[in-house]
């Protein structure tokens, strides 16, 4: 009953920015909104049902925008000629050597020549790599820089990224957490938080794979455009019969079928996320997270169930990162902030009541909704409090401009202290 | 051939800076180690901590300079340092009164500290940022250089210069000091063999009458002391960017992780093995090997492992390394 309350709120405080804003920015936040709950389904299965830590986030969101790239933006010919099969070679050479070390790791007996094979293995696999590859990224990068510069992508339809998103974020949940888990809780922590900044190193320097700095604009996308709907005669026509202006009602338009899409797709997760919770799998996430020693004792393998869960949601938030890129219409790597990535969709879920799947979409809209709405309130109360200052002191500019970073502040405080006074958040978990 | 233009070449590039941003490190890993060793937890803020102690004393700095002080060739920042110390203990101290001790009295899983600490992060990290602002600050003042470029060429007729910047010089001895002094006081005080006891088993510790509050307020005092100075000379030998701070965290937790979390000794070690690291693997050697190579064999390319903006890649690899193969550590730390 609470929960149906508290979505009615939500709910209520987003039609209330649509009448004294604008319908338009309020469909903004529920698009945005939609992604952020699913990214904090993500993490609340993660976080809610087996108490692991991620704090990256945003280099799992950050692949799957890069998987939105990869199959949405048609190939670069000249790119594939100039260097595309060089570069694929590097890449499966890449592969090919740590595979290979591991392999010797396996099967030679510990000692000093399994080392000494291995390390010799890995040096002379990254200089033949790179003998392989720097020639091969140059010559794609050469390739017409100012407009391409990259092998672009397949070409194939933007909603096959979705899912792609999500493998490519398994894939690298796989080798992390076979990496950092059954150690120290702290020790996935500390890797996630590395592998999401080598993410998005890699992002912004392989221009090759992603433009780098010079971002991939213009993506494909699964809707209409706007311009295309203003110049159809049947819809021009539908809306004039509703007397509205076709302009703002394409715009309209283009949202709700964002809407669609996301709401099938969060709907969907949801179903899914509620079975496995009820099932015995959930129930046993549970007990792990509650007693690892006790579940441990009763035969449960608690690492490889980590490991399990870990990729799972990993791969949802690189579905929901494909889904925002998507939205976006393009991949803007300096974009991927720890703040806006990371954090914010922590204090999504424990705001919104870890381990409940209703309270981590609760949370998604809540704090999305807030995060949009503080900006414009900050600095209309920095105005406020600095009007009696002259136009020119020194202070007031200050203060003023610092009104942007008020978001971490709040943002933090109201982490601190959900976790602090109401510790299972606003939909506890039953 | 010419080898002693080539070791100069080394000296210069890799070995001089990766010493003073080894130091940098090793003094930011102990204070993630000493925390995770009293508290037992993993300080995520620690970055910001460092932060905030170096605004604090940039502030100071700032004064000084407007009100004519200065200590001639050294930078005037050394003479704010202890200000900026009080500031972030001050800060800590504050923190875990209002923050930590609750979840210490409600011996609170690890995991739930390491949460509270990220909220504290981006709250330190606000506050940063609304002070001082998120642009790059500069603080330096003094002589530049203790050995310039022009004078070591002048003095042995190389071709190649060592040169050492005075806030290079200044970061090795104020290591060297800071931990001397914290290792006399660990080893040789009786609050500081307190602290050690109370790491080594807290139940025996508060049996034998060590006040838990008092050790754990210590420690966030040199804790505080230790990221203020590691914030400053960083600060001092690059520059002051609030975002850089928090960029530092992977490396510095990758030292304390290589070293061993709660070991001190480890640390330190762990701090120079990631610095000689990323120094070596980002330094382009193209300049050292057309030393050592007979004429015209020197290579076209730089020579560069690694770009410097994978200098991140090369901290987490040896993370990964780590805890593929030794968790624990180099020194055997606390966790396993």
């Amino acid at each position: 009953m609470r929960g149906v309350w508290l979505f009615a709120l939500v709910a209520a405080l987003i039609v209330l920015s649509g009448v004294m804003q604008s319908w338009n920015v309020a469909l903004g936040i529920v698009n945005m909104g939609l992604v952020s709950a699913i990214m904090a389904l993500g993490v609340n299965m993660q976080w809610g049902y087996a108490g692991l830590f991620n704090i990256g986030v945003m280099g799992f969101v950050a692949l799957g925008g890069l998987a939105a790239v990869l199959i949405g933006m048609p190939p670069v010919a000249e790119a594939w000629q100039a260097g595309g099969a060089r570069l694929l070679a590097a890449l499966a050479l890449g592969a090919g050597v740590i595979a290979a070390a591991a392999l010797v790791w396996k099967r030679m007996a510990p000692g000093t020549a399994r080392t000494l094979a291995m390390t010799v293995l890995l040096i002379g696999g990254f200089f033949a790599f790179r003998a392989v590859y720097d020639p091969a990224a140059s010559a794609i990068e050469a390739v017409d820089p100012a407009v391409s510069g990259y092998l672009g992508g397949l070409g194939l339809p933007i909603l096959l990224a979705w899912p792609v998103g999500g493998l490519l974020a398994a894939a690298a949940a796989w080798a992390i957490g076979k990496v950092a888990l059954g150690l120290r809780s702290d020790y996935l922590a500390i890797a996630t938080l590395g592998i999401a900044e080598i993410i998005i190193a890699v992002l912004k320097n392989e221009d090759w794979l992603s433009r780098g700095v010079k971002n991939v604009i213009g993506l494909p996308r699964p809707v209409p455009y706007e311009i295309d709907l203003q110049e159809s005669a049947a819809f021009v026509e539908g809306v004039g019969a509703l007397g509205a202006d076709p302009v703002i009602a394409s715009s309209i338009a283009v949202k709700l079928g964002y809407m669609a899409l996301f709401l099938a797709v969060l709907g969907i997760l949801l179903w899914l996320s509620q079975m496995a919770l009820k099932s015995p799998w959930g129930r046993m996430m549970r007990a792990i997270r509650d007693n690892e020693v006790a579940a441990e004792a009763m035969g449960k393998d608690v690492t490889r169930r980590h490991l399990q869960i870990f990729i799972l949601g990993s791969a949802v938030l690189g579905l929901a990162g494909a889904m925002m890129t998507t939205l976006d219409g393009q991949l803007v790597p300096t974009a991927y902030q720890p703040l806006r990535f990371t954090f914010l969709v922590w204090v999504m879920v424990i705001v919104g009541g870890s381990g409940n799947n209703y309270g981590a979409v609760l949370g998604g809209f809540l704090i999305w909704f807030l995060w949009v709405q503080v900006e414009p309130v900050g600095l209309w109360l920095m105005q406020t409090i600095t009007a009696g200052l002259p136009e020119t002191s020194a202070l007031r500019t200050h203060l003023q401009d610092a009104a942007a970073h008020m978001r971490l502040l709040t943002m933090g405080v109201v982490l601190l202290l959900v976790l602090r006074f109401a510790p299972r958040g606003l939909l506890p978990e039953k | 051939m010419d080898l002693l233009n080539a070791f100069v070449a080394l000296m210069n590039f890799v070995v001089i800076p990766a010493s003073a941003y080894g130091a940098q490190l090793a003094l930011g890993a102990l204070g993630v180690t000493l925390i995770y060793a009293i508290l037992r937890f993993s300080n995520f803020a620690h970055g910001d901590t460092m932060a905030f102690g170096t605004m604090v004393t940039i502030l100071v700095t700032w004064a000084l300079q407007g009100a004519g002080l200065s200590l001639g060739p050294v930078p005037t920042a050394l003479l704010a340092m202890p200000v900026g110390i009080f500031g972030a203990a001050a800060l800590v101290l504050l923190t875990d009164r209002a923050v930590y001790r609750f979840y210490r009295r409600q011996k609170a899983a690890p995991v739930i500290l390491v949460i509270v600490s990220t909220g504290l992060m981006f709250i330190y990290n606000g506050v940063v940022r609304f002070i001082i602002g998120v642009d790059d600050q500069s603080f330096d003042d003094g002589a530049r250089f203790v050995l310039s470029a022009r004078e070591f060429r002048e003095a042995t007729g190389l071709q190649e210069a060592l040169t050492l910047r005075t806030s290079q010089a200044i970061t090795l001895i104020t290591a060297v000091i800071v931990v001397a002094l914290l290792f006399w006081f660990l080893n040789r005080t009786r609050t500081g063999k307190s602290m050690r006891a109370f790491a080594d088993n807290e139940d025996l510790a508060l049996l034998s009458g060590i006040s838990p509050e008092r050790v754990v307020a210590i420690t966030w005092i040199i804790v505080a002391a230790l990221a203020t100075v590691a914030g400053t000379l960083y600060g001092l030998d690059k520059s002051f960017k609030p975002f850089t701070y928090f960029q530092l965290l992977l490396p510095i937790f990758a030292s304390a992780i290589v070293g061993g979390l709660g070991s001190p000794v480890g640390a330190i070690v762990g701090g120079f093995v990631i610095a000689f690291s990323e120094v070596t693997v980002t330094y382009a050697f193209k300049k050292v090997l057309v030393y050592l190579l007979p004429d015209g064999w020197g290579p076209d390319g730089l020579v560069q492992l690694l770009g410097t903006d994978y200098k991140f890649a090369v901290s987490f690899a040896i993370l990964v390394i780590v805890l593929l193969f030794r968790p624990t550590g180099l020194f055997r730390g606390k966790s396993g």
